[in-house]
C-alpha cells in the first residue's frame, strides 16, 4: 500500500513538471512576440501606456502609497528604485515581449508588454 | 491514541498551540529567505510542515483553524493587507485540496503536500491577477507550478517525518 502511494506521488510530481514545462515552452514560442507598448496598471486600472521605441522614465505611485520608477530604454522596460520591501520588481530585470510583465505586489503595480493594438492606445490617451 | 477524553482534549489543544507557533516562526523565516528567482508569489512553503503535521496528527478542523490563525497573525506582524489576501486565497485552495486528498487516501504525505503547494500557488496567482487586473501575471503560472511541485515534495517528506515522530510521542505519553 505504502509503495503504491509513493509511486502515485512520483507520477503526480512528474506530471506537474512535464505539463508545466510544456506550457512554459508553448507560451515562450507561440505567445511571446516583440511588443510595442508597456501598459502600466495600478490596482487594476491602466494609468500609463509607454511606447517601447521612445526612451523615457516615469514615476508611478502605488496603491496606498509607495512609488516605482519605470524606465524604457532601447525597446526594453525595467523598474528601478521601488520603495517596496521585496524589490522583486527591480530583480525582474528587462522585459520586451508581449505577455511579459513586471509585478510589484506590495504597490499593486503591474507593467505588461502589449503588441500593436490601436484601440487600446486610444482608450489610454484620454 | 489512548488516554482519557480529557487528556486527549488537552493534548489536541497543546499540539495546536505549539504547531501554530511553529508555523508562525516558519512563516517569518520564509519571509526573510530571499529566493533568487524574481517570480511574484514564489515561496518555499515551510509553514506547511506544521500544517500537515496538524492535519495528520490532530485533525482536519484543527488544521484549518491553525492555518487561518497563522495567516492572520503573520499578516498582522510581518505582512500587509495584500500579502494577507494572496496567502488567504492560496491557503483556502491548498487546504481544501490537501483535506480531500488525505481523505481519499490515494497519495502519501508527499503527494498531498505537492498538490497543496501547487494549489497554493495557483490560488495566489489567480487572486493576484484579479486584484491587479492583469492577466499577464498568469504567465508566471507554469514556473510557479514547477517550483510548487519541487518545494511541496521536499516539505511533504519532512512533514511525514515530523508527523510520525509527534504521533509516536503522543502514543507514549497519553
Amino acid at each position: 500500500m505504502e509503495n503504491k502511494k509513493i509511486k502515485r506521488d512520483a507520477v503526480l510530481v512528474l506530471l506537474c513538471i512535464i505539463i508545466s514545462a510544456a506550457v512554459y515552452f508553448i507560451i515562450n514560442i507561440y505567445v511571446k512576440k516583440d511588443g510595442a507598448y508597456a501598459v502600466v496598471k495600478v490596482d487594476g486600472e491602466i494609468i500609463r501606456s509607454l511606447e517601447l521605441n521612445k526612451n523615457t522614465s516615469v514615476i508611478v505611485h502605488g496603491y496606498q502609497g509607495g512609488s516605482n520608477i519605470i524606465v524604457v530604454d532601447n525597446g526594453q522596460v525595467y523598474m528601478t528604485d521601488a520603495d517596496c520591501p521585496d524589490k522583486l520588481c527591480e530583480r525582474t530585470g528587462r522585459i520586451s515581449r508581449t505577455g511579459e510583465s513586471i509585478v510589484c505586489l506590495p504597490h499593486r503595480v503591474v507593467v505588461e508588454i502589449q503588441g500593436n493594438t490601436a484601440e487600446r492606445i486610444d482608450s489610454v490617451v484620454q | 491514541m489512548k488516554g482519557t477524553k480529557e487528556s486527549q482534549r488537552i493534548y489536541k489543544m497543546v499540539m495546536c498551540g505549539v504547531l501554530t507557533a511553529l508555523a508562525m516562526i516558519f512563516s517569518y523565516i520564509e519571509s526573510v529567505i530571499r529566493i533568487p528567482l524574481p517570480i511574484p508569489g514564489i515561496k518555499l512553503g515551510v509553514p506547511n510542515i506544521a500544517i500537515i503535521t496538524v492535519l495528520y496528527v490532530v485533525g482536519t478542523k484543527e488544521a484549518i483553524t491553525v492555518n487561518f490563525i497563522r495567516i492572520s497573525l503573520t499578516a498582522l506582524l510581518f505582512g500587509n493587507i495584500n500579502s494577507f489576501l494572496f496567502s488567504m486565497a492560496g491557503a483556502i485552495l491548498s487546504m481544501l485540496t490537501m483535506i480531500i486528498l488525505k481523505k481519499i487516501n490515494f497519495f502519501s504525505t508527499v503527494g498531498v503536500s505537492v498538490a497543496g503547494g501547487v494549489m497554493h500557488n495557483f490560488g495566489q496567482i489567480i487572486a493576484a491577477a484579479f486584484i491587479m487586473g492583469s492577466s499577464a501575471i498568469l504567465y508566471y503560472l507554469p514556473v510557479l507550478i514547477i517550483t510548487g511541485t519541487v518545494t511541496g515534495a521536499i516539505i511533504g517528506a519532512v512533514a511525514a517525518l515530523v508527523a510520525e515522530r509527534v504521533k509516536r510521542q503522543a502514543e507514549k505519553n497519553l
